[in-house]
C-alpha cells in the first residue's frame, strides 16, 4: 500500500512535478490548489502526510494547518519560500511538523516525508512514567497513548515521539541537534527552532502549567530533559 | 557624641549644597536671577555710599562755615568787652568773661544751639575758667598758639544731665591787653546727625527696593524666555526618544514664537522623513519577500526537473547527459547566489534580526567544521580544530555564527592549496573568538581590507570548487557586526592567511580586545 499524500499548493507545474518525483519515490499524490477546498481533500484523501504551501489563495496555509490539526495529528510538511524567523515559526506554531524551504532538493523532501511516514516497529509493551508524581505523565508506547492522572493527553505522533524520546532516559539531557536526529530524523544539524517549538507545544498539552514545566525541563544552554518522577 | 550629631548635619549640609550647585548648573533661569541680584545689589551700594558719604560731608561743610562765622562775630565782642578790663583786676576779668559768655550764648545765630568755654593761659584766672574735658589740651594747645582750631568730638548733651552727643569745637585766640584768653564754641550736631542718619535709611531702604524689584523683574522676564526654552528641550527630548508627534504650541508672533514655528518645521520634516524612509524600508523588505517567494517556486519545479534528468543522465546520449549534470550544478550556484543576494538585501534593508541563544560555542564549531569536511577531502587539505576542553557559553546566533565559520572555512580550503586549515577557538571573560587559518596564496598588500566586499575576487584565475557567490564574506561581516562582533583579515603573499572572528559573550556588549592575536604567533616571531 503506498503512502498517501496530500499536496496542498496552488503552482500547477510545481504540483505537477511534485506528482511526478512523488510517484518515482513510491508514493500516491493527491492535489488540492485551493485552501478553502483543502479540509475538505484532507477528509476525502486521509492521507498519511500532507505537504502545505502556505502561501494558498482562499485560505492560507496557516489556517488550513490549524484547521487539520484541531482535527487529526497527520504529520503536515510546510512548503515554504520564506525562510525568514516569522514565517517559519508561526508555520511551527500552526501546528506544522516540519518545512522544507523552496527551492528544496526532491531527495531532501522524500527524506522528510520519510521521516514522518517512519513507523515504530517496537511493538513490546513498554510503559513509561514522567514528571513529579502529583502530575505524573504515563505513555503506553505501543498503544501510542498519553495520560495524565487517567486523563488522556491527544499528542500528534511527533510530540509523541519527542515525549517518549526524553521519557526513555530520563536521566539523560537531549541536545537539540541529538533530538533534532532522533525525533526528526535530520543527520546533520539542521534549525533548532523545529525543536523549540514543538517542546512549547509539547508543554502545552502535557504540563499542569507551561509557565512552570514540571515534564519536559529546559537545561539553560544545553537542552531538554525529562523531568524526574 | 559631638561626632554622632556633627556627622547627619555635614551629610544634610553636603545634601543641600549639592542641591544648590546642580540647581545652578540646571537652571538659567536661577543663574541670571542671581547674577543680576549680586551686580545690581553691588551698583545700589556703590551709589549709596557716594550718596550718603556726599550729604554728609556737605552738611557738615555748611555747619562747619556758618560755626566759623558765628566764632569771628563772637570774637569782635569778647575783645570789646575784655579791652576795658584792666589786666591785673582779677575779678573784672572774671566778671567781664561771664559777660562775654552771657552775651555770646544769648546771641542768636544761623549756626544752630551752642555753648560758649573761655579758657586762659593766665594763671590767675586759669583755675575759674578751665575748659572741661570736651576741650582736648592738643586743641587748647594750637588755640594757645594764635590760631584758629576744630575739634570732633563727644560733648555732653545740652540741656540734658547725662548723655553725649557728637559735636563741633571751634576754637578762637583772643588776645587782648588783658591777656591772652581762648574762646571756644560747642556746637552740637544732634539735628546734622539726625539728617544723615535719615537719608541714610532712605538710600539704604531705596536701594533694597531697587535691588528686590530689579530681581523681580529679572524673574519675569527670564521666565518669559526660559518657559518656551524648556518647552522646546522637552518636546526634543520626547521627539528624540521616537515620539515623532510631539510639538510646541506656538502663541504671538514675537521671537520665541518663531523659535517655536522653527522647531515645529524641523519636527516635522523630521517625522516626513522617518516615515518616507520606513516606508522605504518596508517597500524593499516586502519586494525582497514578494521577489524571494515568486523566484524559487518556479526554481524548484526546475531543481526537481534537472534532478529527474540527472538521476536518469545515463540512460542519455553523452551530451544530454552533460548537460543534465551542468544545469543541476548551475542550479546549485544559481540558487546559492539568490539565497546569498536575498539575505545580504534584508541586511540593507534592516530586516535582519539576531536570535540569540546561550549556547556552546564549541558546538557551533564543530558543526560548521563537520558541514566543511567534505569539501576538505575534495582539496585535499586536513582541518584541524583546537578548541579546548571547557564548554564556551556565548549568547548567539548559531544559525548565523555557524554560517560565518562554514564561510571561513570554506574560503580557507578554497585558497589553502591543499595544505592544513586551522582553526583555533579562543576566550576571555568578556570575548570569545574563532580564528581560520591557511597556508596558502595569501592576501597581498591592503588586500585584507577588501576581502569583505561584495564580488570581490582575489585571484580570478582560481578555481573554486565551492562556487562561491563572492558574498559569503561580505554576509559574514554583517553577521558578525549584528552580534556586536569583529571579523578581520589578515595574510601575507605565500605565507597564508587568518579570519578572526571575535564576539562579545553576552550580546549586546561591546568589545575592546580579542582572546586570538589577528596575526599568527609562528610570523611574528620568524
Amino acid at each position: 500500500m503506498k503512502p498517501r499524500v496530500l499536496v496542498i499548493d496552488d503552482d500547477s507545474a510545481l504540483a505537477e512535478m511534485l506528482g511526478i518525483v512523488l510517484r518515482t519515490d513510491g508514493f500516491e499524490p493527491f492535489f488540492v490548489a485551493d485552501g478553502s477546498h483543502a479540509v475538505q481533500a484532507f477528509h476525502d484523501v486521509k492521507p498519511e502526510v500532507v505537504l502545505l504551501d502556505l502561501m494558498l489563495p482562499g485560505l492560507s496555509g496557516i489556517d488550513v494547518c490549524r484547521a487539520i490539526r484541531v482535527e487529526s495529528g497527520t504529520p503536515i510538511i510546510m512548503l515554504t519560500a520564506k525562510s525568514d524567523t516569522v514565517d517559519v515559526v508561526l508555520g511551527l506554531e500552526s501546528g506544522a511538523d516540519d518545512y522544507v524551504v523552496k527551492p528544496f532538493k526532491p531527495k531532501e523532501l522524500v527524506a522528510r516525508m520519510r521521516a514522518r511516514l517512519r513507523h515504530h516497529e517496537d511493538l513490546v509493551a513498554e510503559t513509561l512514567t514522567i514528571g513529579p508524581p502529583e502530575s505524573a505523565v504515563q505513555i503506553d508506547v505501543p498503544a501510542h497513548q498519553v495520560r495524565r492522572q487517567g486523563i488522556q493527553i491527544a499528542l500528534t505522533p511527533l510530540e509523541f515521539d519527542l515525549l517518549v524520546a526524553l521519557a526513555r532516559k530520563p536521566r539523560q539531557v537531549f541536545t537539540r541537534e541529538v533530538l533534532l536526529e532522533q525525533v526528526w530524523g535530520y543527520r546533520h544539524a539542521a534549525d533548532t527552532r523545529l525543536v523549540n517549538v514543538h517542546v512549547q507545544r509539547l508543554r502545552s498539552k502535557v504540563e499542569r502549567d507551561p509557565e512552570r514545566p514540571e515534564v519536559v525541563l529546559t537545561i539553560r544552554g544545553v537542552g531538554y530533559k525529562a523531568g524526574p518522577p | 557624641m559631638t561626632g554622632r550629631l556633627v556627622a547627619p548635619v555635614v551629610a544634610v549640609a553636603a545634601r543641600g549644597w549639592r542641591r544648590v550647585v546642580r540647581e545652578w548648573r540646571r537652571s538659567l533661569q536661577l543663574r541670571v536671577g542671581a547674577s543680576t541680584v549680586v551686580v545690581t545689589g553691588a551698583v545700589v551700594l556703590i551709589i549709596g555710599l557716594f550718596l550718603v558719604n556726599e550729604i554728609s560731608s556737605g552738611v557738615l561743610r555748611a555747619k562747619r562755615d556758618a560755626a566759623i562765622a558765628q566764632v569771628d562775630l563772637g570774637l569782635q565782642d569778647a575783645r570789646s568787652t575784655l579791652a576795658s578790663v584792666d589786666p591785673g583786676d582779677i575779678s573784672g576779668i572774671t566778671n567781664a568773661l561771664a559777660t562775654v559768655t552771657t552775651d555770646l550764648t544769648a546771641t542768636g545765630s544761623n549756626a544752630g544751639l551752642y555753648t560758649i568755654s573761655i579758657g586762659t593761659a593766665n594763671a590767675a584766672v586759669a583755675s575759674l575758667l578751665s575748659p572741661q574735658p570736651p576741650i582736648s589740651a592738643a586743641l587748647r594747645r594750637v588755640v594757645q598758639g594764635g590760631d584758629l582750631a576744630m575739634q570732633y568730638g563727644p560733648m555732653p548733651r545740652p540741656g540734658a544731665v547725662s548723655g553725649t552727643v557728637t559735636g563741633l569745637i571751634v576754637g578762637e585766640p583772643v588776645s587782648t591787653r588783658t591777656g591772652a584768653f581762648e574762646l571756644y564754641y560747642l556746637f552740637p550736631l544732634s539735628a546734622e546727625q539726625a539728617t544723615v542718619a535719615i537719608v541714610q535709611r532712605t538710600v539704604l531702604l531705596a536701594g533694597i527696593a531697587l535691588v528686590v524689584f530689579i530681581a523681580l523683574i529679572t524673574l519675569l522676564v527670564t521666565r518669559q524666555v526660559v518657559r518656551p526654552v524648556r518647552v522646546a528641550a522637552q518636546t526634543a527630548e520626547r521627539l528624540a526618544a521616537g515620539d515623532l508627534k510631539q510639538r510646541i504650541k506656538v502663541e504671538g508672533s514675537d521671537d520665541i514664537a518663531r523659535l517655536g514655528q522653527s522647531f515645529n518645521e524641523m519636527a516635522g520634516s523630521l517625522q516626513r522623513q522617518i516615515r518616507r524612509l520606513e516606508e522605504l524600508s518596508r517597500l524593499q523588505q516586502r519586494f525582497t519577500s514578494d521577489v524571494s517567494h515568486e523566484l524559487r517556486t518556479p526554481l524548484t519545479t526546475i531543481r526537481m526537473a534537472a534532478e529527474l534528468l540527472h538521476a536518469h543522465r545515463a540512460d542519455f546520449a553523452p551530451a544530454l547527459g552533460r548537460s543534465a549534470e551542468l544545469l543541476t550544478i548551475e542550479l546549485d550556484r544559481f540558487e546559492a547566489l539568490l539565497a546569498d543576494l536575498l539575505e545580504i538585501s534584508r541586511y540593507d534593508a534592516g530586516a535582519a534580526r539576531l536570535e540569540s541563544e546561550l549556547l556552546d560555542l564549541r558546538g557551533v564549531v564543530a558543526s560548521a567544521v563537520d558541514a566543511s569536511r567534505v569539501l576538505a577531502a575534495r582539496h585535499g587539505s586536513v582541518l584541524m580544530v583546537h578548541a579546548g576542553d571547557a564548554p564556551i557559553p556565548v549568547e548567539m546566533d548559531s544559525r548565523r555564527v555557524e554560517r560565518i565559520l562554514r564561510n571561513l572555512i570554506g574560503n580557507a580550503l578554497d585558497h589553502g592549496e591543499g595544505r592544513p586549515v586551522i582553526v583555533t577557538v579562543g576566550a576571555d571573560d568578556g570575548a570569545v573568538a574563532v580564528t581560520v587559518r591557511d597556508h596558502g596564496v595569501g592576501l597581498r598588500p591592503g588586500e585584507a581590507g577588501l576581502v569583505f566586499n561584495r564580488f570581490w575576487r582575489g585571484d580570478p584565475s582560481r578555481s573554486r570548487l565551492t562556487g562561491g557567490t563572492g558574498l559569503g564574506l561580505a554576509i559574514s561581516l554583517e553577521d558578525a557586526r549584528l552580534h556586536g562582533g569583529w571579523l578581520q583579515a589578515w595574510g601575507e603573499r605565500g605565507i597564508g592567511a587568518q579570519f578572526r572572528l571575535t564576539l562579545p559573550r553576552r550580546s549586546g556588549d561591546t568589545l575592546d580586545s580579542s582572546p586570538l592575536p589577528l596575526v599568527p604567533d609562528e610570523t611574528v616571531s620568524a
